[in-house]
């Protein structure tokens, strides 16, 4: 295996296992969608951006917005790697007077670009950022990434057609399509298909893309990287849960913390997942 | 009182725009689709680039906003009273005052004199939705001199504002060199029989009215509350120190607004009997703004009424 995919893998499952290993003591998160995100958070934070982790604020740093806000422990786990904040805090996630919040807070955390939770906002927020770079003329660019299941709140779609309108090519949306929502199956809760042909027609280069292939997401955000004049969404095929046997594809591991004894079982997997990885 | 002409408070929030924006490059200006009634065209056409139409869109407004704010930028998001504070109600509260964003909400035709629209576009709770979120300031001007005053006011300030701007021409009675501190309201007219408290184009009927109880041996107090929270609190309890007796006046709902914000304050000290004028949880309707305020007991002659009933 190539050599910076099998890093890049090893990052990945470095996230995943921080993930379970925040989400217990917690007692409460969102395993599925964090655990579906993390070669995606990992490509972004590890290749693609471009940041200062001991100067958060710097004024020319890509720029990350969390529109999933639920998959917050992806983005900690990110960020304490990246060095933002001490690892120590993985495991305050959820608990009073601490800086981890249920959802990103900007206010609270370092490295968080924007407070977010509440779907279908982040792309809006995303929108005045790149704006604010075209303004400016700086070349940072702006990364929002989006849920499947936040595709049925309107606001995405006055974000989307503003994008396009803009010309926001310093704007790259990722989807993490990975099929499951609270209440079940996207496409039985409300059927947004065809995702692809709607964000085109709103107006976006679109790149289908393995939402796990971290060589395919790399090749894709390099494409989104040189699109001008419109602004690109990877629509990345993952699988909820992806890394932990029992919670793969299962909707019932949205919104649900493993238990001590499901946490270690998952993070032995993740662990001979690693050992295999070398 | 010197009424020295009558102008519409939202052009002078448009005109203000223009003058901030030569004054500094930070000035943008976003609104949905409603420039030319907001008058954000005017700043619009000076400065294209740093003007934003987003379209019939008021969610994703406020979500631009709050990105070009974290630039550094000072947006001024523009649109409807009813719009920016209902339809957007939850990106008002989740991505600018929840993280403090430094976005400027600035509403026009608010209230029942809208006119002619109608119910469904005259806000007349929205002061009580914003008046609820934490971080947020809120702030109704009382004529176009305030309006100007209120615009530098809040782009100065670091932290979300609502601007509640009127819509129809009206008497322009603050005086040029008045102070404009937002959060501490200001004392028109001083009078030691009972208190008038009122904000935005009640302001005005406040001062007729202090003028016709005066003829009846009535002294009035009136009192700006042009900014609505943080409530002028310190000036309330003085003054219920010294006159027992309030009227809150109050193009708005009597749920949640200036009444509401005086009344909270007057109960823990028990000094005072407040009355609020304002409408009467009901909606607006069709009509003229003349004929809309006199419906909704929106008028000097109803604070007169109020006053007297209150003293005898």
């Amino acid at each position: 295996m190539d050599k910076d995919v099998l890093e890049l893998k090893r990052m990945a499952n470095r996230l995943r296992q921080d993930i379970l290993t925040m989400l217990v003591p917690a007692k409460s998160g969102h395993p599925g969608g964090s655990l579906s995100a993390a070669e995606i958070v990992t490509v972004l934070y590890f290749r693609e951006m471009r940041l200062r982790p001991q100067e958060p604020h710097w004024s020319e740093r890509d720029r990350f917005v969390l529109s999933k806000g639920h998959a917050a422990p992806v983005l900690y786990a990110a960020l304490a790697e990246k060095g933002y904040f001490p690892r120590e805090e993985l495991l305050g996630l959820r608990q009073t007077g601490r800086m981890l919040q249920g959802h990103p807070d900007m206010k609270k955390t370092p490295g968080v670009d924007m407070s977010t939770g509440s779907l279908g906002q982040g792309l809006s927020a995303a929108n005045g950022m790149a704006l604010a770079g075209k303004l400016d003329k700086k070349d940072y660019r702006v990364y929002v990434l989006l849920g499947d299941g936040e595709m049925a709140e309107g606001q995405v779609w006055e974000a989307a057609m503003a994008s396009a309108h803009f010309k926001l090519d310093n704007l790259t949306a990722i989807l993490d399509l990975n099929g499951l929502q609270i209440d079940g199956r996207t496409d039985e809760v409300m059927s947004s298909a065809p995702l692809p042909e709607k964000w085109r027609a709103f107006g976006w280069h679109v790149i289908e893309v393995d939402g796990h292939d971290v060589g395919a997401l790399q090749r894709a955000l390099a494409e989104a990287r040189t699109t001008a004049g419109r602004p690109t969404i990877l629509i990345a095929k993952t699988v909820k849960g992806k890394g932990v046997s029992f919670m793969e594809n299962a909707v019932g591991w949205h919104g649900a913390a493993p238990n001590a004894e499901q946490g270690q079982q998952g993070l032995k997997e993740l662990r001979e997942e690693a050992v295999h990885l070398g | 009182m010197n009424v020295k002409e009558i102008k519409a408070p939202r052009v002078a929030y448009g005109e203000t725009l223009v003058a901030l924006g030569e004054e500094t490059h930070s000035i943008v200006v976003l609104d949905a689709d409603l420039a030319h009634a907001t008058t954000t065209n005017l700043f619009g056409e000076k400065f294209p680039e740093r003007f934003f139409n987003m379209g019939i869109a008021e969610q994703n407004l406020m979500g631009v906003a709050s990105g070009l704010s974290l630039a550094g930028f000072v947006p001024f998001a523009s649109t409807f009273a009813i719009f920016g504070s209902g339809r957007a109600f939850e990106q008002v509260r989740n991505t600018i005052c929840y993280p403090k964003l430094n976005v400027k909400i600035g509403v026009t035709h608010a209230g029942v004199t809208v006119g002619e629209d109608g119910g469904s576009h005259q806000a007349i709770e929205d002061i009580s939705l914003m008046r609820s979120i934490p971080n947020m300031t809120v702030v109704v001007p009382a004529d176009a001199v305030e309006t100007a005053k209120a615009v530098r006011a809040a782009a100065a300030y670091d932290g979300p504002v609502y601007l509640r701007i009127a819509r129809p021409p009206a008497p322009v009675f603050i005086g040029e060199d008045s102070e404009f501190v937002i959060g501490k309201a200001n004392v028109l007219r001083e009078g030691k029989d009972i208190c008038l408290c009122a904000a935005g184009l009640m302001v005005f009927k406040a001062m007729e009215a202090a003028e016709v109880l005066q003829a009846s041996g009535i002294e009035a107090t009136v009192v700006n509350f042009h900014t609505i929270k943080p409530i002028d609190k310190q000036l309330l309890l003085e003054l219920a120190q010294k006159i027992d007796k309030m009227i809150t006046v109050e193009e708005h709902s009597v749920i949640g607004g200036l009444g509401s914000a005086v009344a909270e304050v007057l109960s823990e000290c028990r000094l005072a009997t407040v009355k609020r004028i304002g409408v009467e949880d009901k909606f607006g309707q069709s009509g003229t703004p003349d004929q809309l305020l006199e419906a909704y007991g929106l008028t000097s002659a109803n604070i007169v009424a109020t006053a007297k009933a209150m003293l005898t």
